[in-house]
């Protein structure tokens, strides 16, 4: 059992930095662009699907190389969203409050057309490629190459994204626009544009998640609420709008989740929701939010 | 000239109210001769089942502004305790303790959430219905060791004249607690709820006292469905599209007027059936459009688009109307 022990903590970490990438794109969605975009999840999808085709169509780009495809595109789906759909919904709206009920319920629009969509084009078949698939041996444990290379991408994604959050001055705009939309704005930031392109890194960031993801499991036009519904949870562990909070939620819904499903106790999955609405209750805020 | 058009403007509306309902609980005697018996009333039986989720919906969370995502919650509730006591209770007596059952869970529910403000009360409402149906699915896989359940159906007819009588009484409700202080405080937590607990108004007790009341119509609704579709699992009964779907509905009608979701919630429903039986491939791309267009271009919901048009319309005939008589004018 002891011994087990490394390994289930190594799994966790590899499901985790998917999740904690998940997470990230969904919390800088809300955090900057107050849309709760319960339709992540199909973005994800979309992603996972453009490495599908690449990979297995005529020239078989690596699926590394495809990440450079399924970002910007949906980079692009999401800046166009945003500017189009979200910014009326938020011209329009009275109140904050009402923009962030409305916008919940557009995404949730969104998801029926992007997975009908997803349908049409691919046909609904669960779908999967082999890339990668040798057993990597490591200090008495083995791990998929494949899974190693995604989280090592995950990591690396988030990183870099946390330090141009950080360091430049789009980041610097963006977390302006997080704090006040309205005295950001007369600060002489582009209000409108600022929280498109954050929308669209959000999605490019779950593009990034639905290339990493198609790597090591098979992908479906479905597959997306369930991510979206993790990825919930990881935010509200973390602390919504707290960019290292969903980082570090990540990581440790990841552990929780490898733990239950090695000891496969039944209960353990209500437990888990369960615990998520204690979390909800005690501290809102989440682990690294601030009120 | 305007006391002489009130009276009996007045005893229109109540009016024309009797007369639909006398047409409804008629329908089916003379359904079968316009084609409605084709379903076996399931249609109109459905359209029901969402008037009474939307018109609760919008009971509680369309005049606080607490948006609940908690409706399939309370109608799964209602589907296995219908499930669980069919060969045990007489039909009536279940749909009640399936009303009590969800009112006290909610009451539960309302206690401990009510202080979260915004969106976490939206996300926990989610995360309950995902939970209970974990629990429930945890608890039939792995103690009773089945899937689903199988349910002793009633009549159609039955099950028509019991959800017509669920929307009614829920209309009923909704309608006198906007008459009522309770639906004056509401109004006020929704418009800004620090004024209003300054004013003094238990802002919480009114909160869970309503959010416990709407719950009441959702588990009767939903124990009525469970006798209807004779077979319940956990994953279809706590379905997240029941808690999506009454919101957008009332959305829709229009949350501003009370006959708002009563209007949304049917033709929502039809248009989904419609639109399933006759573009299966594209089903979803046109409804999920439809309710995006829906809540972008109309906050107000059909509900806000009639005063609009009458007083368009009334424009329109004014101007014919003085066209009219400058036109006799000239002929003189």
């Amino acid at each position: 059992m002891i011994e087990q022990i490394p390994q289930i903590l190594i799994s966790g970490l590899l499901s985790g930095g998917i999740l904690a990438l998940i997470a990230l794109g969904m919390n800088i969605q809300y955090g900057v662009g107050k849309v709760f975009n319960i339709a992540h999840g199909e973005f994800i999808m979309l992603g996972a699907f453009i490495t599908y085709v690449l990979y297995t169509g005529a020239y078989g780009i690596s699926p590394i190389i495809t990440l450079a495809v399924s970002g910007p595109i949906l980079f692009l789906l999401g800046f166009v969203l945003y500017r189009t759909l979200f910014t009326s919904l938020r011209t329009r709206a009275p109140t904050p409050a009402v923009f962030e009920g409305n916008s919940l319920l557009a995404a949730f629009g969104l998801i029926f057309v992007i997975q009908n969509i997803a349908l049409l084009i691919w046909g609904g078949r669960t779908r999967l490629y082999l890339w990668l698939n040798s057993p990597v041996y490591f200090g008495g444990m083995v791990f998929r190459a494949n899974r190693l290379v995604a989280l090592g991408l995950a990591v690396a994604i988030c990183v870099a994204f946390y330090i141009f959050m950080k360091r430049s001055r789009l980041g610097k705009a963006f977390r302006a626009a997080a704090q006040d939309p309205a005295a950001a704005g007369l600060m002489g930031i582009n209000i409108t544009l600022v929280l498109a392109l954050c929308f669209g890194f959000g999605a490019m960031l779950a593009g990034f998640a639905g290339s990493l993801v198609s790597m090591y499991s098979s992908i479906s036009e479905v597959m997306g609420l369930n991510f979206a519904i993790g990825a919930i949870v990881v935010m509200v562990l973390g602390g919504l709008g707290s960019i290292p909070g969903s980082f570090i939620g990540g990581f440790i819904t990841g552990i929780l989740g490898s733990l239950v499903s090695f000891y496969a106790a039944p209960l353990l999955a209500p437990a888990y929701y369960g615990l998520f609405l204690i979390l909800l209750l005690v501290r809102p805020q989440g682990l690294l939010g601030k009120r | 000239m305007d006391i002489t058009k009130s009276t009996p403007r007045k005893l229109l509306v109540p009016g024309l109210l009797l007369l639909i309902l006398i047409a409804l609980a008629t329908l089916p005697l003379y359904g079968p001769l316009i084609g409605v018996q084709v379903y076996r009333l399931f249609l109109p039986t459905v359209c029901f089942m969402y008037i009474a989720l939307a018109v609760s919906w919008a009971m509680f969370s369309g005049s606080t502004g607490y948006m609940s995502l908690a409706p399939a919650a309370f109608l799964g509730v209602g589907m296995y305790t219908m499930a669980l006591l069919r060969e045990v209770l007489p039909l009536g007596v279940i749909i009640i303790a399936a009303g009590l059952l969800s009112f006290l869970i909610a009451l539960l529910v309302g206690l401990v959430t009510l202080r979260l403000k915004g969106i976490y009360f939206a996300i926990f409402t989610f995360g309950l219905v995902v939970l209970i149906g974990q629990l429930v699915l945890y608890y039939e896989i792995h103690v009773n060791a089945i899937r689903g359940r199988d349910i002793a159906p009633t009549s159609p007819e039955n099950g028509y004249y019991i959800m017509l009588g669920i929307a009614v009484a829920t209309l009923l409700t909704a309608y006198f607690i906007r008459r009522s202080r309770l639906g004056l405080a509401m109004q006020s937590i929704g418009g800004n709820e620090e004024a209003a607990a300054h004013m003094g108004i238990n802002t919480t007790m009114v909160k869970v006292i309503t959010f416990a009341i709407s719950a009441i119509f959702m588990g009767a609704a939903g124990a009525t469905l469970a006798a209807r579709i004779v077979f319940v699992d956990p994953t279809m009964a706590f379905n997240l599209n029941y808690s999506f779907m009454p919101v957008l509905m009332a959305i829709f009608g229009g949350l501003g007027q009370l006959y708002g979701p009563v209007i949304g919630a049917p033709i929502f429903a039809l248009l989904q059936y419609w639109l399933s039986a006759n573009f299966a491939r594209y089903y979803s791309l046109i409804f999920g459009i439809i309710l995006i267009i829906a809540i972008v271009y109309m906050p107000g919901g059909l509900a806000g688009l009639l005063p609009k048009l009458r007083n368009r319309l009334e424009g329109v005939i004014t101007k014919l109307w003085k066209g009219g008589k400058a036109e006799q004018r000239a002929n003189t």
